[in-house]
This record gives structure tokens, sequence and C-alpha cells, in this order.
């Protein structure tokens, strides 16, 4: 409990409230009549109108487009399913200057509806609430479809014996067992579109500002600390509520439901309907997810005279721009090497706070549980602001460190580490590590020989998102990653400011290589999923 | 409680003897700035810099050969970030020299004491219409470049008209649903556009000016990444994503940049400067107030004006030197284009009016 705890006061807690209490205290006195005077400016009011809009109607496009998608995944057996499973789950950690960049290229002048059709939708809500999609098709298709694919078919079965229609029955088994895994999923796109950031801003033109980027230009552009203070408040209290919700369905969930092994539940589709439904669904996949992200690899081949290599070759040398120190492939293996040690740090902390929330009930300990997930809805901006306002001191004197990187990453690691190892080890029975301390084994010797066997699936695969998340992380990492070591995202964020043909071919050839290092680690993620992974 | 106490001990020292570990790991041979123990010289110093400064390493190499001070370089975002953070650690600064203050933000970084005053060597060769602070030197004009529209050469071609040449040529309807432009609010060339307007048709014009400009079609988006490269059908990212503009707010040292990275090399720039729809920026470097290595900095700030450093700066930052005696290297002369007479405006008066400019044609332009 301890380390968690420090952890977060000192790498979360403190900068962000140093950062709000340099907009919202004059000598040493909080004036929070600037709450009020902010959310009465109609410029904020809109900006608040619009970020909760968009993000109700991301969740509802989500949940639509998923759903079929969740229950495919998880009912039917089909070739290259796992394959599919690990690609859906791509966008999810692509950082959203290479998702921004594939959309134009989609839905922009010139791109495939354009040339199709004569339709554009960049600048319009429309690109908006599709990239979202396409980023939170996997949250719906994991969290639904985990439990889903371990729903006892037979009770359904047992329904219509009892002569109820194959809809009643549906309607009165299988969607009560699955409806507080359908909110949970849906609160989870909720928090991500409420906060999104990248894609608003690529996507949606100068005319369209969420909270996160009207945070963003208030502190990085503006200096109007006051005001960026007050929307961080607003956005904080949004998000805690939030979670607050997403919290109690989890519990729910948690509820006695009768599970079985996956692998019992999915079989071959029958009959025209359901190859029609898998059918649709593939189709869906391919439009939605596979299209924007085979847009980026046709652009990297493309170079000049032909299709090759071209781009790809130029990433091994320095180049003639000085644009870096270093070849931009180099830039994986700091990628790597980063995402190493923030996947250390994130199971560190993450897996103590895990074991403590499992050890302890009460309400202090579930508040916790909920203040681990802040840093997913907290801007990267603010967190960065308040990293160089107080970490500026020995001992803690860490702006020029390069681990403010993965210690940045780590943050928004560890909550994917907390919901993947919480389900697992509350399933671990106490009885077998009293028996274990009858027979006179030490705390720690039981655990070794009880709770490891059993949750070492689960940590590989928690270990396996932070993973994935840190290599994709770029809000944070931008602030903080030095020009002779850039990531990945740094790198491509970098090419594509650059003129010329050469970079902006280099720039997708890269978004190409981080999208197979992350296609490879969840792949690779798929092969160990633990039975009860269902959190996420 | 004494269990839970050690355990974050524990952990304490675990996350020191990582970091102490990876300080010795070879590949991050620098150390942090923070971690010399005073009284000893640091040899290290640290410009602090927008994400688009560039130098060749040779020419940072001899630097140290020069001082003996090896050269740490921290970039912070776009222009505008990077100054605000400096501003919000005033007094404890993440370096000891700032670059990257242009003319449009000059003001603020004044005003908000963030340099110590210091007089370059050799200043003296410097043009003297970039001296804006000359009577206090808290700040050094390190380079200039000029913001103008660029169009595409062969669409006009095709088109057999004329490329528009002034700021009054973009709103005649031959040129209807041409141009793309930045965000001024987020982009500073978009910003720097929207000031050669008000230079232009003066306090009371622009708007006018503005209002004619978004009858004729203006596209605005957010960043000059996405005019230039997406919207814009003269640059070879353009040309890739179909751009349908053929003409940008982009820099006078656009055209040679393309020439630069597009293989094979072309004889003639796909793309042409309008040279009465510029801006002129003006870039500084100062001393940072409470910086570390005061002596380092300043001999870096002489460094940064010497022939060596101004010659190497226009094919890495594309941008001109402000020494007059550097001569522009051949490729800007062959394919770039030089603005006869580029539009200003005094930085105590952007100080004084960016934030209204930037509401009143938000509201007039964008929403």
């Amino acid at each position: 409990m301890a380390v968690p705890v420090v952890f977060f006061a000192v790498f979360f807690a403190y900068p962000v409230t140093a950062i709000v209490g340099r907009g919202l205290r004059t000598g040493g006195v909080w004036q929070f009549g600037r709450v009020g005077d902010v959310l009465s400016r109609p410029d904020i009011l809109d900006v608040l109108w619009f970020t909760t809009w968009q993000a109700l109607a991301s969740t509802a496009l989500t949940l639509v487009v998923a759903l079929p998608g969740a229950y495919v995944f998880a009912r039917f057996d089909f070739p290259g399913r796992q394959l599919l499973r690990a690609v859906v789950t791509v966008p999810f950690v692509l950082p959203t200057v290479v998702v921004g960049t594939a959309f134009l290229a989609l839905l922009g002048r010139g791109g495939l509806l354009d040339e199709l059709w004569g339709v554009r939708l960049d600048t319009t809500v429309w690109a908006i609430l599709l990239a979202h999609v396409f980023f939170n098709y996997a949250v719906v298709v994991r969290t639904v479809g985990g439990l889903w694919s371990q729903l006892d078919p037979r009770q359904e079965e047992a329904a219509r014996v009892l002569g109820a229609s194959r809809l009643a029955a549906w309607w009165r088994v299988t969607l009560p067992a699955l409806g507080p895994a359908v909110a949970a999923a849906a609160l989870m796109v909720f928090l991500f579109t409420f906060t999104s950031f990248g894609v608003v801003q690529i996507l949606g033109g100068p005319a369209y500002s969420t909270l996160e980027v009207e945070i963003y230009r208030q502190t990085a552009q503006l200096l109007d600390l006051p005001t960026a203070a007050v929307l961080t408040l607003v956005q904080f209290a949004a998000v805690g509520a939030i979670l607050a919700l997403h919290a109690w369905t989890v519990r729910r969930r948690e509820a006695a439901l009768r599970l079985v092994d996956p692998a019992l539940t999915a079989r071959r589709p029958k009959g025209p309907g359901q190859w029609t439904l898998l059918l649709c669904v593939l189709g869906v996949v391919l439009v939605l997810i596979l299209l924007p992200l085979g847009v980026l690899v046709e652009r990297s081949f493309d170079g000049p005279g032909g299709y090759g290599f071209t781009f790809y070759r130029a990433l091994t040398s320095v180049g003639t721009s000085g644009t870096f120190l270093v070849p931009p492939l180099d830039a994986v293996r700091n990628s790597l090497e980063y995402a190493v040690v923030a996947t250390a740090i994130a199971l560190l902390v993450g897996g103590l706070a895990a074991a403590a929330l499992t050890r302890r009930a009460g309400r202090l300990v579930r508040g916790f549980d909920a203040l681990l997930m802040l840093p997913l809805g907290v801007s990267a901006v603010t967190v960065g602001f308040g990293f160089l306002i107080t970490l500026d001191k020995p001992p803690l004197d860490l702006r020029a460190s390069w681990i403010l990187v993965p210690l940045a990453q780590a943050l928004v690691g560890v909550p994917f580490v907390v919901r993947t190892m919480l389900p697992v080890l509350r399933a671990v029975d106490g009885r077998l590590r009293e028996a274990a301390a009858v027979l006179g084994a030490s705390p720690l010797r039981a655990w070794r020989e009880v709770d490891l066997p059993l949750v070492r699936r689960a940590l590989l695969v928690a270990a396996g998102f932070a993973f994935a998340v840190s290599l994709g992380e770029f809000g944070a990492t931008v602030f903080i990653a030095r020009p002779d070591r850039p990531t990945l995202p740094v790198a491509v964020a970098r090419l594509l400011g650059r003129p010329g043909e050469l970079n902006y071919g280099q720039a997708m050839a890269l978004s190409t290589v981080l999208m197979v290092v992350c296609a490879v680690s969840l792949l690779v993620l798929e092969r160990i999923r633990t039975d009860r992974s269902g959190e996420f | 409680m004494t269990h839970a106490r050690r355990t974050a001990g524990l952990a304490l020292v675990a996350a020191l003897g990582v970091s102490t570990l990876a300080a010795c790991g070879g590949s991050d041979g620098t150390e942090s700035s923070g971690g010399d123990g005073g009284g000893t010289k640091s040899k290290t110093v640290t410009l602090v810099s927008h994400d688009s400064f560039n130098a060749s390493p040779a020419v940072l190499k001899a630097f140290t050969k020069e001082t003996g001070y090896t050269v740490k370089v921290l970039k912070s975002g776009d222009a505008g970030e990077a100054l605000n953070k400096e501003i919000l650690t005033k007094g404890s600064p993440q370096g000891d020299v700032f670059f990257g203050v242009d003319n449009t933000l000059l003001s603020r970084a004044l005003d908000n004491g963030l340099f110590t005053p210091y007089q370059a060597k050799g200043l003296d060769r410097v043009a003297a219409d970039t001296r804006l602070d000359a009577a206090k030197n808290r700040v050094t004009p390190i380079d200039t470049g000029d913001i103008c529209v660029n169009y595409d050469k062969k669409y006009f071609a095709d088109k057999k008209l004329a490329p528009p040449q002034s700021f009054d040529d973009l709103i005649k309807p031959e040129y209807k649903n041409l141009l793309v432009t930045e965000n001024v609010a987020t982009s500073s060339p978009g910003l720097g556009f929207l000031l050669g307007t008000v230079a232009h048709s003066g306090d009371s014009g622009w708007q006018d000016y503005w209002k004619k400009l978004k009858a004729n079609g203006v596209q605005v988006v957010d960043s000059w990444e996405q005019a230039y490269n997406e919207s814009f059908s003269g640059s070879a990212g353009g040309k890739k994503a179909n751009g349908d503009r053929p003409l940008v707010v982009s820099y006078a040292s656009s055209p040679p940049v393309e020439v630069l990275y597009s293989e094979p090399r072309p004889k003639v720039a796909p793309t042409g400067v309008a040279t009465g729809t510029c801006f002129r920026q003006i870039e500084f470097a100062g001393l940072l107030g409470g910086a570390k290595n005061e002596a380092g900095g300043k001999a870096l700030l002489d460094f940064l004006i010497s022939d060596r450093f101004q010659a190497d700066m226009p094919l890495n930052m594309f941008v001109n030197p402000v020494v007059k005696a550097v001569p522009l290297p051949p490729l800007f002369t062959e394919f770039g284009a030089t603005a006869d007479r580029p539009e200003t405006v005094a930085p105590d008066k952007i100080a004084a009016n960016r934030e209204q400019w930037i509401q009143t044609w938000t509201s007039l332009v964008v929403k």
C-alpha cells in the first residue's frame, strides 16, 4: 500500500496540485471565486458542451459498432481469430499523431472516400467520431467479449427449453448478465473520448475544442493559468464521477456469475444467419480498422519512382537535415528501453496496489482504487507542467533526467495493471494461503508457492499492456523526451513537422514500424491471455 | 506501520539504484544538470529551445573544442510553449540559454524578466534592424525568416493564371478557394500572416481584409504541418494527399527545402513565393536568469552569432543569418526568394494587442 501511495503522491498529486495552485492561489489564499468567473464565459461553456456531447455520441456509436464484434470474437471460432483480436487492439495504443494522419488520408481531400463518392469529412464532427470508434473498438470487444465468452450458454438454452423465444431468452438471461460489463465498457469509452486530445486537435480543425485541448491551449499557448486550473478542476470532477460509476459497475460485475472456460463456448458459426453476422463484423473491422492502418503502410512504401523501400532505408541514416542527432531507427531502441523500465515501474506499483486492494476492503481502499485510475483522465499537459515546476530541486531534481519519461508513462500504465491483476487476485482462495501458513510457510513463501503460480499469467498480460501503452504514449513523453533520445511517436511527430517528401515518407515508414512493434507485443499477449482478464 | 515504512524505503532505494545504474550506463553520457555538486565548474552548458532548433553536430563539437563546454540541447515544444515553460520555471530554469523567442513573443519574455543582460561579442556585425533590445541587450538576435504565401507553380502554369504576388491579390476573385492558412491561436506562421495583414491594412482595416479573404474561400487548419503537408498541392506530402489548395501560408525558405528533400533533385523548385505577402520574423536568444552555468551561457551566446554557427544555420533551420558578412548557401540563392519589403509590427504593439487580435480573428474567421 505504501509504495503506490508514495508514488502517486510524489509523481501525480503533488505536481498537479502545484500547477493548479499556481493558477488559483494568490498570496497563499485559494481564489475559488475564479471558478464561477471562468464557467460563466460563453466560449468556455461552448467547450464544455461540445466535450460532453461528442463523448456521448462517440460512446453510443462505438457500442453500436463494437457489440456485434464482441459477440463474434467471444462466441465464434474462425481461422485468424487471435491475429484479428490483436490487430483490433493496435489502434488503442497508437499515438494520435499517426492516427490523425491516417484518417486525414482516408477522409480528407483526395482521400479514399473523396475518390469514391466525393465525400470529405475532415474538420467535421464525423471524422472525430469515426476516429474515436477506431480507437475504442477494442475496449468494448475486450471488456464485453471477455465476459461473454465465459457466460454459460446452457443458461440461455435452459430458458429456451422452458418456452422462451430466442429473443426473450437473450433479453432475460444474457443481457442482465452482460449489463454491468457493457456499462463498464461504455464508461471507459466515455472517459477516453471525454478527455480526447490529439484526435480532436488534428481532425477537428480549429473550430472544435474539447476540455483537454482547451487546457492545453490555455496553459501552453496563452499562459492563462487561472483558466487552465479551473478547467482542470472541472475535468477532475467529471472524470471522478465517471470513475466512481465505473467502480460501482465493476463491483456489480464481480457478483456471482457462473463462468465457464471460453474454449467451451466458442463454436464454428452455423447457418446463414451466423455466417452473415460474422462476415458483417469482419467487414466492419476491415473498413474501420484495417483500412486506416493500410493507408499508412501503403504510403510508407510509395516512394519516389514507384513502390520500394526508399523511406525505410532513409530511416537508418542521420541524413543531411540535422532533424535528428541519431538515425530515426534508433528511436525504436529508445522506445523499447523506456517501455521496459516503464513496465517494471508500472508492475511494481500496480501489482502492490492490486495486492493491497485485494487484502482489504472498505471505503478508503475503494477510494484509492478510483484514485489509481485518475491519471487516465488528467491531461498530460497538466501533469507535464506540474513536473516542470515541482521536480526541480534535489533530491527530486528529475527534470533533466531520462527516468522522467518512463515514470510518466508508468503513471498511465498503472491503471491497466491494476485492472488486469485485480480480478485474478480476488479469485485466489485465501484459504490456500492460510493452509500454507498453518503448514509453516513464511508469508513470502506462501505468496511464492500459492499466489505466484496463479497470477503469473495475469502479470504477463498486465506487463504487455503497460508495455504497449508506454510505446504509444505521446502526450507526456513529448514534454520531456530529449532530442538525442526520441521515442517512436516523438520521432514521427518530428518528421511530420518538416517539409519534403523524404521526411513525410519516413514518418509513414516509422509509423508502420511502430504499428508492427505494437501488433507483435499484443499478439504475444493473446497467446497468454488469462481466463478471467475480463475487466479489460 | 513500521513495516509499511520499510517497504517505502526499500522502494526508494530500489528506484535510486535503478537511476544510478542508468546514469552509469554509457548510452546516457551527460550527467543531469542538477547533478554538479556546486564548487566544481560545470563543463556542460544547456540550451533550451523549441522543437525546430537544429545544428550540425560538427559545429557544436567545434564550440566544445574552442571553449571546453559541451552543449546539451533541450527542446521543449513549439515556440510559444517552450517560452511559457521558461516563464513558469523562472528563477529555477531548465538550462542556461534560451533560444527561439521571436518578435511576436519578445515582449512577453522581457516583461516577465526572464533574461540576464549580456552584450555578446561581435554584436556590431549583426544587422541593426534586428536588434530590437539594443538599449539593454537582454536578448541577442540570431536569425530572421519571412512568413509568406507559397504557390504551387504547376497549378498556375496549367491554369495559365499568374500567381498572386501581394496581400491585395489574395482577395481577388480569380484566386477564390485557393488559399489555406493556419489557426493564429495555435500556429506561429498563422500568427505571422495575421500580423502581416495588420501591418498591411492597418489597425482598422485588417478585419475588413479578413472578411474579404473569408468570402474568397480561405481555408483554416490548425497547424503548419496540416496546411503544408496535407492541404497544399505543391508540397511532396500534399501531392500524395491530393492537396487541393495551390496557395499556402509558409516560409520564404520552403521552396529550397522542398528541393533539398526531393530525390532526384529537381532543376527548379516546384513551389514559389508571393513576395508581397511576407511578415518578417526575428528570433532571439538570451541568458536565462538564475542559470547554473552563466559563463558557459555567455560563451554560447557569443558562439551563436559567430560566422561558423551563422553559416551552418540556414540548411539546418531554414532561416537567414543576422550577421551581414555571412553568405547564404547556394541552395537558398538558387531556389529561394527574398521578400523585398517584409511587413513588421513593433513588439510592444504586438504584446498590447495579441490576445485581442487573436480573439477577434477567431470569432471572425473560424466560428
